[in-house]
């Protein structure tokens, strides 16, 4: 059933919900950006739809939640060690329809990529419900449609998106109903907004033959490219992290193992014991994080890693598009194809 | 034509004395290096119309048109209006062009409109400051540069500004990539390091250039939202004593700035060489003749520096003394 809200009404509903649930939305966080005087969207708690950024498309992602930038998972002494406590409320997390997407490919990496499940993945997982943001428009260098991400999956409590003059909630969560209704203005029948194109096309081969790792297509970037990480710490599906064993300086038998995020295209990945470093240009790099979003994930999972969110491309301070890479690669596969097609002839 | 001209009227009011007799220049002021386009095309039409069809860029961002002829200053005067009036450059009378030249155009880096390292505004600061001392007949140098890359110089003049932010760490956001640490060190000063993980800033060692927030692919380094400045005073060129300007302030903020240089004036009023030649006398020279403190209670009388602003208690300058040997080692 959907729902039409005034801001005070909305207000209320967030009042109630955040009785049971804290509340996790992209905010527009002033003057926290790269640059003097510039602001930044990204994930923060808030208690009332005015702090909830809905304009904009938020410049990192949601994941932040799920798998925190730096998280301690347990201290340890002499012979004893105590995982960190957790948050134990709830969590309601606004997110996009791509974002909803990009939850699946969480799960699969942290809980069925394996026999084990990852446990403190689990633990913040159980907690976390979800709300759609709907997307009236396609923002810049989004490419949902190309990635089949466009509309959301199930799996959310109630949608949001802004009107003229208020906001429209779509409530699938049946015992949320009463609460919606009891602060709606106005009700009838709609679906959450979503966009069915977008100004950026993406085409994504449909196999990729393994001359393609050789291929020259990748060169460019070893020039280009500065190794910062920007466009896998802002993906909504990056999943690398690493941990760091600390160790207190006063007291070198205590200390704590945290995990923080790593980024297949900053240095230091791929290294390893003796001196080894399976992937070093810039190049090497960008050619593994395509092909990992675009195939490489595909080919154990079966469906693409990537949902098209483009936050990458929107990021990346060398003006390096993901979008216009995995089409590069697509070109460059046909290319191939063609060429082994006049060979044989 | 007989000509009868009060020279030093004409340099008062903005126009350059020739070599070439009867002709002039205009000079135009530019606060902060930034005209708008419409101008710039008053400008080119002035050169065309009543100069010789150049424009000279001045090393202090402003615009000289040669090739003036004497009489024809009222009518440039005219037509510079609308350009002063755009720029909103103080004046005395409408249509009288500039009322003062002695202190000079004030200078501007791009800054933070343009810059992604610039720290502040430096345009709207530079127009500021135009706003708070034009017109003045003291030989007067103010230049905002953004960041300690100070491209625009400003350590060649009396007054040097240095935009600085105070980077804000949260620990929370950051995954030990070390970006900032290594930048810090390429670009910068090498101030932070790496303990257990975590990014420690050495404060000292810190001069507030912002790259650690600007290499930061996390948002773990932001900025202050208080924009801090480093003030660098009397640096100068010239043929006794060229000298840098050396720090006086830091992380102080913009209004303590305005007010020490709009101070500064009644402490030229009273010091300066009676004899100086035309008048001009670079500060520097008189704060060696009254002694650094002498300036100091001048130049701080009612300014309340914040609480984070560091005050050198006494500053040396460098530079060779040229008045006193020319030998080459």
């Amino acid at each position: 059933m959907g729902f039409e809200l005034s801001r005070e009404g909305l207000d209320r509903v967030l009042t109630e919900l955040g009785e049971s649930y804290l509340l996790y939305a992209p905010v527009l966080k002033v003057g926290e950006g790269r640059f003097t005087d510039t602001d930044v969207v990204r994930y923060d708690y808030v208690s009332s739809v005015e702090q909830i950024e809905l304009a904009h498309k938020s410049d990192y992602a949601f994941k932040e939640l799920l798998t925190p930038l730096s998280e301690t998972l347990f201290f340890f002494t002499e012979n004893e060690c105590k995982v960190a406590d957790a948050e134990a409320r709830k969590v309601i997390v606004f997110l996009r329809a791509c974002d909803l997407h990009a939850v699946k490919r969480l799960d699969q990496m942290y809980l069925a990529n394996g026999p084990q499940e990852d446990w403190f993945y689990r633990r913040v997982r159980d907690r976390v419900a979800f709300a759609l943001i709907g997307c009236p428009e396609s923002f810049d260098n989004c490419f949902c449609c190309s990635m089949d991400t466009n509309v959301a999956p199930e799996g959310w409590l109630f949608s949001l998106e802004q009107t003229d003059d208020g906001y429209r909630c779509v409530v699938a969560d049946e015992q949320l109903t009463e609460v919606f209704a009891a602060q709606a203005v106005g009700e009838a029948a709609f679906e959450p907004a979503h966009v069915s194109a977008n100004d950026t096309v993406v085409r994504v081969p449909e196999s990729v033959p393994v001359a393609i790792y050789q291929h020259s297509m990748w060169d460019e970037y070893t020039a280009r490219c500065i190794k910062c990480g920007r466009c896998t710490i802002s993906c909504p599906t990056c999943t690398c992290y690493t941990m760091q064993d600390v160790f207190y300086t006063d007291n070198g038998c205590v200390g704590e193992r945290r995990r923080v995020g790593a980024s297949c295209m900053i240095d230091g990945y791929t290294n390893v014991a003796g001196g080894g470093q399976y992937r070093r240009t810039a190049c090497e790099r960008i050619r593994f994080k395509v092909l990992h979003k675009v195939h490489d994930f595909r080919k154990r999972f079966g469906y693409d890693m990537c949902v098209g969110c483009g936050r990458c491309d929107d990021i990346c301070p060398e003006y390096i598009s993901f979008a216009a890479c995995v089409n590069k690669l697509a070109d460059a596969v046909d290319a191939l194809a063609a060429q082994e097609v006049s060979a044989d002839e | 034509m007989t000509l009868d001209v009060n020279v030093k009227a004409l340099m008062k009011n903005a126009f350059r004395q020739s070599k070439v007799r009867g002709e002039t220049a205009s000079r135009v002021r530019v606060p902060g290096g930034v005209i708008n386009a419409q101008s710039m095309a008053r400008v080119v039409e002035i050169a065309e119309e009543f100069g010789n069809g150049t424009i000279f860029l001045t090393n202090r961002q402003g615009m000289e048109i040669p090739g003036i002829p004497l009489e024809k200053v009222p009518e440039v005067n005219e037509r510079l209006q609308a350009i002063i009036d755009d720029s909103g450059v103080n004046q005395e009378e409408r249509g009288k062009g500039y009322p003062a030249a002695g202190t000079r155009n004030v200078v501007g880096c791009p800054g933070s409109r343009l810059c992604p390292f610039g720290c502040y505004d430096t345009t709207a600061l530079a127009r500021r400051m135009d706003k708070a001392v034009f017109p003045n007949n003291r030989h007067v140098k103010i230049a905002f540069t953004g960041c300690s890359n100070d491209c625009a110089h400003v350590a060649l003049n009396d007054f040097g500004i240095i935009g600085m932010t105070e980077p804000q760490y949260d620990p929370a956001r950051c995954i030990g990539c070390e970006q900032c640490v290594n930048w810090c060190k390429r670009r910068s000063v090498g101030a932070l390091s790496v303990v257990n993980g975590k990014i420690v800033r050495d404060e000292d060692l810190c001069i507030g250039c912002g790259v650690c927030v600007n290499y930061c692919p996390t948002r773990a380094w932001t900025r202050s939202p208080e924009h801090y400045f480093r003030l660098k005073i009397m640096g100068r060129t010239g043929k006794q004593n060229p000298r840098l300007a050396e720090d006086w302030l830091k992380w102080v903020d913009e209004d303590s700035i305005i007010k020490i240089a709009q101070n500064t004036y009644a402490y030229i009023d009273e010091y300066i060489d009676p004899g100086a030649p035309g008048g001009k006398e670079h500060i520097g020279y008189i704060v060696d003749r009254t002694g650094f403190d002498e300036f100091v209670k001048w130049a701080l009388d009612g300014v309340e520096l914040g609480p984070k602003c560091e005050r050198a208690s006494r500053v040396y300058w460098g530079g060779k003394r040229y008045d006193r040997s020319n030998e080459l080692f």
